[in-house]
């Protein structure tokens, strides 16, 4: 386990602010004591202090997980973001996105959401923008990219993908493998 | 046939539809039929036709059916002729059942009615009159004779089965023992072909073994040992409820007679589906109503969880609701919630949880926690890792850390947890509901491994716990095994090796855990860990014990220091009685945890060895006193070593004697300090008889080199 590099922080930070923009300093330090990114098996940890001191007596190869993934770099070092970090991006996420209950179940098998299925967007979403999708009550299922911008998604047609899926919580159980 | 000749007649029902309209019309002819005729047949071919004798109960022993073997009805001579006794009689005694007791004597059997109805039961019934006359070439009259009565018994339902079959046995063959030694042997064969008939007779048979077994001393029939009652009865229930001998036996040397059946009952049917809320991310209320609006029906668990729910049915996968994935509860059994209820970790500390797959225990604790603290949670399997991983991710845990030890070297990578929960891997003798494959692959090597298994790793537990964290110091041991071996001994196990002892699990129901087991003899405090079963409290079967350690020392060797010891102990007798005395007393005191750090902290280095050996060897039996008795002489021995005033000496000897009672005494009573500090005074009082004796000592030596100086 190791700390993240510069050049591989700022990937990661790049990735994370497309969610949740400048608040990546509120991930860092918290109320309740230090966070920090710690890298290990190509995949990044965000851990409290005090979880990491009791870490570094675990061997390495022996070391399953720490705190929370939030992601892996893949070998060409750009920065994959999981689903595990849907706690922690969904507080502090700037655009939102709601689907119907209809699409809900689309949408948690890995589906796109498309216009048919969406309830609300929020205003002023750029084409491209990085969004957390929640449910109609307010749960968070997943993250993905703007299709279209708000303007955009009015117009267009009820069958269009509105936005792009990148990741859901049915990878629980669809992906459970591929978290470790 | 045809139809009935007269409608009006209700012929009683029986098996089998054409049989029964056969009967039917053959009850009607038995009106035209005068009884003169019933021997022979009044047409041309009444030489060499002979109707079917009637095989009555009283008849077929006598009733060779010799005279039939002319009779045209080549199926009923076979039958007769070789089954004299058994072969057709168990459907015609079913036939009486029929109470068509009157037609069998004119009835043409067609060799149909033999099989109780024609239909599907013709076939079965041929094979079983097969099976019959394989019986009777290898049988005697005397089996068949106790099939019949067997029979008749289960007919007649409320005879109490065996005593009445073994007296009729007695009765009619005087060979008691061979004929119940004899009856397995039949009933194999007979079993191996017939499946379902036979299955209802076993049970039957079971169920009168047991009442007789229950009432033994009025329902027994002379003659007839217990042994031999038991010996069928667990014949029987192997081949009911299909477990290998091994399993019953040991069942039956843990539950008595009746509840072994309810035992066995409950683990054929599955338990309840329950539900664990994570109140990391929702309120358990919030939860059965967000459930209850998908169409999923549920209860909560019971008073004694505030986080879990029953599944009654739902319409929707449990395992796949947008709740579950969003992490807002855990499918988890019942008997899960126990070990961490009884462990209750508190925000702040650091937990080990060391077998941890698939992780529901793991996100429990650290739902308890709130997020605080750490988990260390714990496989040795990594594929079994990965759930985990998994869950913890998808309940929102924050404080975890997850490796992949075998957790026997536990001890060596990390030390100093405040708890540590040991779910340890067993035979599974518990959860046989869930996998009934337990029922035929365990036995007696699997158990031992098992078992051996469990003792390294509680050691391991009990190495990796903190005995001086101030908010804890705790073990909780548990396993989804109902075997002895593998939850009181591996808990006694520990109570020599280690300083630890039990304390109560907090969970109010649930059996005792046995301080005795055949001929082993456990630590009287094992009745404080608990026992659940399937039967009695519709979870799975589960063994809960929770231990405290109250010394990090680890006991080298117990015998040598032991003896050493009792040899110190002698002069001080009086005082070490009077303090147990004192303990019982003080155990109901409030009691700082931190005093045992203190305590330990003034006890210098050189005597810790000798007084915690002590303390462990006595561990098996009431330490108390023992250890007591060696600490006073410890104490004034200390005070001359270490050159310090009398007054300090008696403040030290009373804090040493404090600590020993607390490090000693065995029944979790934390609550000491207090109680000892101000109890002591008055008891020390009478113990300074022996301390007296070297401060008087000291006090001449003093004089002297007092004097000396002047």
């Amino acid at each position: 386990m190791r700390p993240l590099t510069d050049d591989e922080t700022r990937t990661m930070f790049e990735k994370l602010s497309k969610y949740i923009g400048e608040n990546i300093k509120l991930l860092v330090d918290r109320p309740d004591g230090t966070y920090c990114f710690r890298l290990h098996n190509d995949r990044v940890y965000y851990i409290s202090e005090r979880i990491l001191k009791l870490a570094t007596n675990i061997s390495r190869d022996k070391l399953v997980s720490v705190g929370t993934c939030f992601g892996k770099f893949t070998k060409t070092l750009k920065f994959r973001l999981h689903i595990t970090a849907l706690d922690f991006l969904a507080p502090y996420a700037k655009f939102k996105v709601w689907v119907k209950p209809g699409q809900e179940q689309s949408f948690l098998y890995g589906n796109h959401v498309l216009k048919s299925g969406l309830g609300r967007i929020t205003e002023n979403t750029n084409q491209y923008q990085g969004v957390v999708v929640y449910s109609m009550s307010d749960v968070p299922l997943g993250f993905g990219v703007a299709a279209k911008s708000t303007q955009e998604c009015r117009r267009v047609d009820p069958m269009s993908i509105v936005v792009f899926h990148q990741a859901d919580i049915g990878e629980f159980i669809r992906s459970e493998d591929t978290l470790t | 046939m045809g139809r009935k000749l007269d409608p009006t007649t209700y012929v009683k029902r029986g098996p089998g539809r054409k049989s029964r309209k056969q009967k039917g019309a053959e009850t009607e002819l038995t009106k035209f039929i005068t009884e003169g005729d019933s021997d022979r047949f009044t047409d041309e071919n009444s030489e060499w036709l002979k109707p079917a004798k009637r095989k009555r109960e009283a008849d077929h022993i006598d009733d060779d059916d010799d005279d039939d073997s002319d009779s045209q009805w080549e199926q009923e001579e076979d039958e007769e002729g070789e089954g004299q006794k058994k072969k057709g009689k168990r459907q015609l005694i079913e036939n009486d059942d029929d109470d068509d007791d009157d037609d069998d004597d004119l009835v043409d059997d067609y060799g149909a009615s033999e099989d109780s109805g024609e239909g599907e039961k013709e076939g079965e019934s041929d094979e079983e009159v097969r099976q019959k006359k394989l019986q009777e070439v290898m049988d005697q009259e005397t089996d068949d004779d106790d099939e019949e009565e067997e029979e008749e018994e289960d007919k007649d339902g409320e005879k109490s089965g065996d005593e009445d079959m073994d007296e009729e046995d007695t009765v009619q063959v005087n060979i008691d023992e061979m004929d119940t030694f004899k009856l397995p042997k039949a009933e194999d064969i007979a079993k191996e072909g017939v499946m379902l008939v036979d299955l209802q007779t076993i049970h039957q048979r079971i169920k009168d073994n047991v009442d007789v077994l229950s009432h033994f001393s009025t329902k027994r029939e002379g003659g007839k040992d217990r042994a031999e009652y038991l010996s069928l009865l667990k014949k029987d229930l192997s081949t009911y409820y299909s477990y290998n001998n091994f399993l019953i036996d040991k069942l039956l040397e843990i539950f008595p007679v009746s509840e072994l059946i309810d035992f066995l009952e409950a683990n054929e049917i599955q338990r309840p589906v329950t539900i664990r809320t994570n109140t990391l991310k929702t309120r358990r209320r919030d939860l059965a109503q967000a459930l209850i609006n998908r169409g999923v029906n549920l209860d909560p668990l019971g008073k004694w969880s505030k986080v879990g729910l029953v599944i009654f049915d739902s319409s929707v996968p449990i395992g796949a609701t947008p709740e579950y994935l969003a992490g807002h509860y855990m499918l988890q059994g019942a008997s899960s919630f126990l070990p961490v209820m009884a462990l209750s970790p508190q925000e702040g500390e650091t937990i080990l949880d060391m077998s941890s797959a698939p992780g529901g225990k793991a996100t429990y604790i650290a739902q308890l926690m709130r997020n605080t603290g750490v988990v260390v949670a714990n496989d040795a399997s990594a594929d079994r890792l990965k759930s985990v991983v998994g869950n913890i991710h998808r309940l929102g845990v924050t404080n975890s850390v997850v490796c992949n030890y075998d957790g026997r070297q536990f001890p060596k990578v990390m030390g100093g947890f405040d708890r540590v929960l040991l779910d340890a891997p067993c035979s599974g003798t518990g959860v046989i509901s869930k996998d009934p494959a337990v029922k035929t692959s365990k036995d007696e090597s699997d158990i031992q491994r098992s078992a051996h298994l469990q003792k390294e790793l509680i050691l391991a537990a009990i190495d990796s716990v903190n005995a001086e964290s101030p908010s804890g110091g705790y073990l909780v041991y548990c396993t989804c095994s109902i075997m002895v071996e593998e939850n009181e001994w591996v808990v006694d196990y520990a109570l020599k090796k280690r300083n630890v002892k039990l304390v109560p699990t907090g969970l109010d129901f649930g059996k005792e855990g046995f301080t005795r087991f055949k001929e082993r003899r456990f630590h009287p405090s094992l009745k404080l860990s608990r026992r659940f079963y399937p039967h009695s409290h519709n979870m799975d079967g589960f063994f809960v014990a929770k231990l405290k350690k109250f010394s990090n020392t680890v006991p080298t060797t117990t015998v040598d220091n032991g003896i050493v010891t009792t040899i110190l102990v002698e002069e001080t007798e009086p005082s070490g009685d009077v303090k147990v005395q004192s303990d019982s007393f003080d155990e109901e005191k409030p009691f700082k945890a931190g005093s045992k750090n203190k305590s330990k902290k003034q006890k210098p280095d050189g005597k810790p060895v000798v007084s915690q050996a002590t303390a462990n060897g006595k561990s098996a039996k009431s330490i108390a006193k023992k250890t007591q008795k060696n600490e006073n002489p410890t104490v004034p021995k200390k005070a001359k070593m270490d050159n310090e005033t009398e007054k300090v000496d008696k403040e030290i000897n009373k804090s040493n004697i404090v600590k020993t009672d607390k490090e000693t005494s065995k029944e979790g009573s934390r609550f000491q300090k207090k109680g000892d500090k101000q109890r002591k005074s008055h008891i020390q009082s009478k113990k300074r008889i022996g301390k007296n004796k070297f401060n008087k000592l000291k006090k001449l030596l003093k004089n002297e080199f007092g004097n000396e100086h002047l």
